[in-house]
């Protein structure tokens, strides 16, 4: 019941050089997949293009037809109020819940702001957020 | 001019041969009876002792090769029980299995010698104080040249490696005239000085050095001995022989090979040996080992020989600056590094693919080198914890076997060119102009 609030992120692995980046917006743009939210991360060889799309099955089938290396990741979305303390509200849900953030990044919908969250329990992360009486963003929200 | 050992270091170029025949002789009825390995290499080429006549003969014996060193690890090679030995040295092989190499009390002796000979032709002596920042321990560089700075009666300060603040306090503070290091890391103590504002000229009594272990130009002797006014000696050797061996006097037109310890052979493509003067395959025959025998060995070094007396006075070979090898193996800051062992762990890795590409570059005469390598597709993850994790594991075991630290670069499968080839896992962006 609670797979409803894991939401698909795209994890798109880029070479670090120059004009890689652009190499895999254009594939995105000529392939139609419209990105809700992204972070860009970086190893020492190689960077992370990870985003939210519409259709995450979808764009990796396509992107891998253009032999782009993308994975699939669980990680989920918290709406959070749009004043100061929300950050630490559901950052402190997650505290006293003991389940650990490896990485987050904001975004701002038709539902209002919300927070990505990469945790290493999705679905306990899911369950705590409900507990806490607040929103777990499901895939159609975004 | 002073000699160490006059007698032999001046003797005419005919009489020199002489006594390497005999010399030569008496090595090989001596590896004969005591090395199985190289009586059954012996008997395989069917040659016996007595078939050694001439110095040329020497070309009946066949060969030892790195692999012959890995294969006998670790102490197979050994021609004497380790109640006779006094000591051990190790330096890494080729892959995995390092090279273990033995001394009697003669070896260590013979070994001295050869680096007391060499450093009373520069004017080493027993008013010096050199500071030896050559490692010490399992590599044969800090204990080798330390013998010897105490056979001539130099105050020998053993720095070791490292710690170039602490280098430099004692070379201000104490009366040392000469260094002994890698030739980049005496450019890296020039380049701290610098930074410091000390004035090696004048505000140290460091005249001399000696540099050795890696590759250098002659252009960048002279860079540095204009820019520090010390006089850089080239040294060379390898763990096999003993460790560091032979030096250039103050002449620097070549290091002397002891002709009564050492008998070099230049060889062409074709193993026929080339004409004094000439560029070629090194093989090296040490005539008064003990405990490790070394006949014929293809040490892989490239470079050229000279039999003319020196301006010195000295008669012995003068071997010139190594110009290149003939197998793949690498000297990064001092340590020879084999692709092959680079490969070696990564194929421990359970995360890596087989695939990877080394490069080095050297600023400032400071090697660095970059190992690329490919994370596999099942390995492959967006969580920087787990990806950092992997990259220290990989950079720990390759310190832990090269004793080298490499930047590691993990790269997404597929990204590394497929070569058949075996150079083309290295690109050498370095230069010693």
């Amino acid at each position: 019941m609670l797979k409803k609030n894991i939401i698909k992120q795209l994890s798109i692995f880029v070479n670090n050089e120059p004009g890689s980046l652009a190499s895999i917006a254009l594939v995105l743009k000529e392939c139609g997949i419209n990105l809700k939210a992204f972070n860009i991360a970086e190893s020492s060889g190689f960077g992370v293009l990870r985003a939210i799309a519409d259709d995450p099955e979808g764009a990796c089938r396509v992107l891998r037809e253009r032999n782009i290396v993308v994975k699939q990741t669980d990680v989920i979305a918290v709406s959070v109020e749009d004043q100061p303390g929300g950050l630490f509200r559901i950052a402190n849900i997650m505290g006293d819940a003991k389940i650990n953030i490896e990485y987050a990044y904001a975004y701002t919908g038709r539902n209002g702001p919300s927070i990505f969250l990469r945790v290493d329990d999705p679905e306990a992360a899911a369950a705590a957020v409900k507990r806490a009486g607040m929103v777990c963003l499901s895939q159609k929200d975004i | 001019m002073t000699f160490w050992n006059e007698e032999i270091e001046t003797m005419p170029a005919d009489e020199l041969k002489k006594l390497q025949l005999k010399l030569l002789k008496n090595q090989i009825i001596n590896v004969y009876s005591h090395s199985a390995f190289y009586r059954k290499r012996m008997d395989d080429a069917n040659v016996r002792p007595e078939d050694i006549k001439t110095l040329d003969d020497l070309r009946k014996l066949p060969f030892m090769y790195k692999t012959d060193l890995r294969d006998n690890y670790p102490d197979k090679l050994f021609m004497l029980p380790y109640q006779d030995l006094v000591r051990v040295h190790v330096s890494s092989g080729t892959t995995g299995k390092p090279t273990v190499v033995g001394y009697t009390r003669n070896d260590l002796d013979n070994w001295a010698e050869s680096l007391a000979r060499g450093m009373t032709s520069f004017g080493m002596g027993k008013n010096d104080m050199l500071e030896n920042s050559h490692g010490y321990g399992l590599f044969t560089g800090g204990l080798g040249v330390h013998a010897a700075g105490e056979k001539i009666g130099a105050t020998v300060l053993p720095t070791s490696t490292g710690n170039t603040n602490r280098q430099i306090e004692l070379m201000l503070d104490l009366p040392v005239t000469t260094l002994a290091g890698t030739p980049s890391y005496i450019f890296h103590i020039a380049d701290i000085c610098d930074q410091k504002g000390v004035d090696i000229r004048r505000d140290t009594k460091v005249r001399m050095a000696i540099a050795g272990g890696e590759p250098w130009s002659e252009s960048m002797r002279k860079k540095l001995q204009d820019r520090t006014g010390i006089r850089i000696h080239n040294c060379y050797g390898a763990s096999e022989m003993s460790g560091p061996m032979f030096l250039e006097c103050s002449e620097q037109q070549g290091l002397h090979v002891w002709a009564d310890l050492c008998l070099i052979e230049i060889l062409d493509q074709n193993g026929e040996p080339c004409k004094d003067g000439e560029r070629g395959e090194m093989v090296v025959t040490m005539l008064k080992k003990e405990a490790f025998p070394l006949i014929r060995y293809r040490i892989g070094d490239i470079s050229r020989l000279n039999w003319d007396k020196c301006a010195c006075g000295r008669t012995h070979p003068r071997l010139d600056r190594l110009s290149g090898r003939t197998d793949d193996m690498l000297v990064v800051r001092g340590i020879n590094v084999f692709p092959s062992q680079i490969e070696a762990v990564i194929g421990e890795m359970p995360f890596l693919s087989a695939f990877y590409h080394i490069t080095l570059n050297n600023v400032n005469y400071m090697d660095s080198m970059v190992i690329e390598t490919e994370l596999n597709e099942e390995h492959l993850t967006d969580d920087m914890i787990t990806l950092s994790k992997y990259r220290s594991e990989l950079s720990s075991r390759l310190k832990e076997v090269l004793n080298i630290k490499a930047d590691i670069k993990l790269v997404l499968p597929g990204t590394l060119q497929r070569f058949e080839g075996k150079s083309s896992h290295v690109t050498d962006n370095r230069s010693w102009d």
